[in-house]
């Protein structure tokens, strides 16, 4: 718990899930998912740098914006989404190819 | 007994991850998502950032995973409990994703990081504020606009267009 590698290692396996996620879900909140995990590791990220650099407190700050960013686009995403499902009564990603029906 | 607890805390995390992704329920995959976020908020704790790890329950699990499971019941029956979804090109996804795991998990162990010496902070939340309000005002002032359009944006894309 005290070595910076071990933050990283959890880090680069939660990226990579993530982008597991988001290459192999075909279903539009699934992928949102996927996004979150990226999202959360890069903050992990933020947090040990900062942490085992001194604790420097300017990764907090962009940890924070990166959560304010993660709000903001998990409600217009699902806006989206939603609005996709009245228009082509699904959210599978992969059958929504045209900007109108 | 912290080592016991950290680890414990990065397996749910690794372990509830892999379940977001690999579940064949979408509800399931929201409710490994809640354990992720915790460990995550875990992980935050033992990186002494408590602000943030409040601050992480409150708004991604209170907000985000809420916003998701909405949007999970309102784009599904919600009479069906096994919301399935299926994968696709999980070949190509599992080498990325291996890929990437090799790649960046080899430059995490074999890489000398320099570490410095420090002590745990008193507190984080003030400095936080004081950041915020002086070194990274212009940034909080654009963040703050950012939420106010992206809740504009949402309540319109979302309502029903009724007046054309």
């Amino acid at each position: 718990m005290d070595n910076l590698s071990n933050y990283v290692l959890i880090s680069a396996i939660l990226f990579s899930l993530g982008l597991f996620g988001v290459i192999t879900r075909r279903n539009g909140v699934a992928v949102l998912m996927g996004v979150e995990l990226i999202l959360n590791s890069a903050n992990v990220n933020f947090l040990a740098f900062a942490r085992f650099g001194g604790m420097n407190m300017s990764g907090h700050v962009y940890a924070l914006f990166v959560i304010v960013l993660a709000a903001a686009e998990a409600a217009v995403a699902l806006a989206i989404i939603i609005n996709i499902f009245n228009n082509f009564r699904t959210i599978n990603v992969d059958d929504v190819s045209e900007l109108k029906q | 007994m912290a080592d016991i607890v950290f680890w414990f805390v990065a397996f749910i995390t690794v372990f509830s991850a892999g379940m977001v992704v690999t579940s064949k329920s979408l509800l399931y995959s929201a409710y490994s998502l809640l354990f992720t976020f915790l460990g995550v908020t875990g992980l935050y704790i033992f990186l002494w950032a408590d602000f943030l790890a409040v601050v992480q329950v409150v708004v991604y699990i209170g907000g985000i995973l809420v916003l998701i499971i909405f949007g999970i019941m309102l784009t599904n029956k919600i009479t069906s409990v096994n919301i399935s979804h299926s994968s696709m090109q999980k070949g190509v996804g599992a080498v990325v994703a291996i890929g990437f795991i090799a790649s960046l998990g080899y430059m995490a162990i074999s890489s000398p990081w320099l570490q410095a010496a420090n002590t745990e902070p008193a507190e984080t939340t003030a400095s936080i504020g004081r950041l915020l309000l002086m070194d990274y005002l212009l940034p909080f002032e654009v963040a703050s606009l950012l939420l106010l359009g992206a809740l504009i944006g949402a309540t319109t894309l979302s309502r029903k267009d009724e007046d054309g």
